[in-house]
């Protein structure tokens, strides 16, 4: 079947469409745009383009799969949204994976950018199955075993060589296998924000003119 | 059945730009729905809206409110002609959700969407009351995040400001008393309550910017606010009770007394005899009541929409949505964002 993925949780959008089976997939057409900021300007259109490319309207894909995370917040729901709503007009299951599932392969430990200093990270064994994380902390904090890819501009506090690498397709397809093999087994698409809310209530009653 | 009352397009409109999920259908002028869903409880401890919350709730509430939506219009999603969303002034991040929602939708069910401007919005949402606005009309525009008086020579067009705020909202200065009293936030509707036991002449609070000198169309409502926490604060510090109605009451006249004398003469000025009321604080009911005396003497024909479309809904998003399909506007482009200091002159994006 036809799978549509998509992920705004770190500054590069990803759209792809490909051909899944329990298997394995078949990347079709890709858009990894470096966004920045922009994903809700330009996501809608990134799909649009992946579908012309691979020649397909929105009628013929099954399922829509979404990155839920972590990453800015903002950009991030961009990306969710999209999914949820696209799934939901067209009447299809929508399936969320661990955005940092989907960089790189095989045992490593995957770090992207959190802004503050800090990085989401998680780590993953010989079987490419996640070990530990997803979470966020200092890159001097962390402790990394095996080879460290991801946001390689994070080496230098990591203190360990990383290798650059991004979200794609292909890995989002693959995190996401489980739950396209039974889609009854996909959970709500909940994004994994790791952080609360910015939001610190007035500590007392503050009188309005001397404050 | 509901698909054949009335006749134009079915527009679906989305509304994310402060605390209120809001999706609206609309056919034409005829209000088929208007599902909201608030995150106001969330806010309350913070005593204003907490932008990051406000965005995690709109995502959550997304789905599920287009669903009743559709099923309050009794339509289907395939049905809508139109997407209308507000692509501000507002939270930008809460803003994102709604666009990235709507086009989404508009991608999926392959009809046209619309970047819309939230203060012109509030205008439309009249039609679906009392049918097609008079052009030009005044709209005096009043809530917690806006306080603005606009002419609106052609709705799909043409919307110029002719005043704003200079400091705080309106309903910044409501929720900011109704602390200072102790009352709960949101602060219109206890300050309202409040109000009708007391008396609106106990005390003289000051009218901001209604000098000789002073922009006639402007407002500020940070003085008004200082000097009702200063009455209370020194009424508190000689140990001495405090007169909460009457607060309320005198705090409530001052806002509705430069408001309406604003309007009014704003009206007179530019020689424009309809006044559309919008925006949260138009529930006040001293606002309205001061607005229909007002607006009766001057001659003026007064508009406001029923309390529950006068605040943030997607319904108001719809029906600017279908106007601007009638006026043949063209549709956002692709790659249309959002603006959280969108200028009222943009209707809609291009
Ligand atoms: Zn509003």
């Amino acid at each position: 079947m036809l799978v549509l993925a998509l992920d705004t949780a770190t500054p590069t959008l990803v759209a792809g469409l490909a051909r899944w089976s329990p298997g394995g997939a078949e990347v079709l057409a890709e858009r990894a745009l470096p966004s920045g900021t922009r994903h809700a300007e330009l996501l809608t259109g990134a799909v649009t383009e992946v579908l012309r490319d691979a020649g397909v309207g929105l009628s013929a894909v099954a399922a829509v799969v979404t990155g839920l995370g972590p990453g800015p917040f903002t950009g991030l729901r961009v990306g969710v949204v999209t999914a949820a709503a696209l799934a939901d007009a067209r009447g299809l299951p929508a399936v969320g994976v661990c955005s940092l599932d989907a960089v790189g392969s095989g045992a490593r430990t995957v770090v992207t950018d959190a802004r503050r200093r800090e990085v989401y990270w998680a780590a993953y064994g010989p079987d490419g199955a996640r070990s530990a994380g997803p979470g966020v902390a200092r890159p001097e904090e962390l402790a990394p075993a095996g080879p460290v890819v991801g946001d390689a501009r994070f080496a230098e506090r990591l203190g360990v060589e990383v290798t650059p690498a991004e979200v794609t397709t292909a890995g989002l397809l693959r995190a996401a296998a489980p739950q396209l093999a039974d889609p009854s087994s996909a959970g709500p698409l909940v994004p994994l924000y790791l952080r609360r809310p910015d939001a610190v209530p007035p500590a007392s009653f503050k009188p309005v003119t001397t404050a | 059945m509901a698909d054949r009352v009335g006749g134009g397009p079915l527009v679906l409109g989305f509304e994310t730009s402060c605390d209120e999920t809001g999706v609206g259908l609309v056919r034409g002028r005829t209000l088929l729905s208007d599902a909201l869903a608030t995150s106001v409880a969330e806010h309350e401890r913070f005593g204003g809206v907490v932008p990051e919350i406000a965005s995690r709730a709109h995502l959550e509430a997304m789905v599920p409110t287009v669903h009743r939506a559709l099923a309050e219009a009794g339509v289907r999603a395939a049905d809508v002609d139109a997407v209308a969303v507000t692509a501000g002034p507002g939270l930008t991040g809460a803003l994102l959700v709604g666009l990235a929602a709507a086009k989404a939708y508009a991608l999926a069910l392959d009809v046209p969407l619309y970047g819309v401007n939230h203060l012109a919005a509030h205008v439309a949402v009249d039609e679906l009351q009392h049918g097609r606005l008079a052009e030009p009309s005044m709209a005096l525009l009043v809530s917690g995040g806006h306080s603005s008086l606009l002419l609106v020579p052609d709705l799909a067009r043409e919307v110029r400001s002719l005043g704003r705020t200079i400091d705080d909202a309106a309903g910044e200065a409501f929720d900011k008393v109704a602390r200072v009293l102790g009352l709960p936030f949101p602060g219109g509707p206890p300050i309202d309550r409040a109000a009708r036991e007391g008396d609106p002449a106990a005390i003289e609070f000051p009218r901001g910017l209604t000098g000789p000198r002073d922009a006639p169309y402007d407002f500020s409502f940070s003085g008004l606010k200082t000097a009702v926490a200063r009455w209370v604060e020194a009424r508190q510090r000689a140990g001495e009770p405090v007169p909460v109605a009457d607060v309320a009451a005198s705090f409530q006249e001052a806002v509705a007394d430069v408001l309406t004398r604003k309007a009014v003469r704003a009206c007179r000025d530019a020689g424009v005899d309809h006044l559309v009321l919008g925006g949260g604080v138009a529930a006040n009911s001293r606002l309205r009541a001061l607005a229909e005396e007002r607006c009766a003497a001057a001659g003026i024909v007064l508009r406001v929409p029923s309390p529950r479309l006068c605040t943030d809904n997607g319904a108001m998003v719809a029906a600017l949505g279908s106007r601007l399909v009638e006026a043949g506007v063209a549709p956002s482009a692709p790659d249309v964002g959002a603006d959280s200091s969108l200028p009222i002159d943009v209707v809609a994006l291009s």
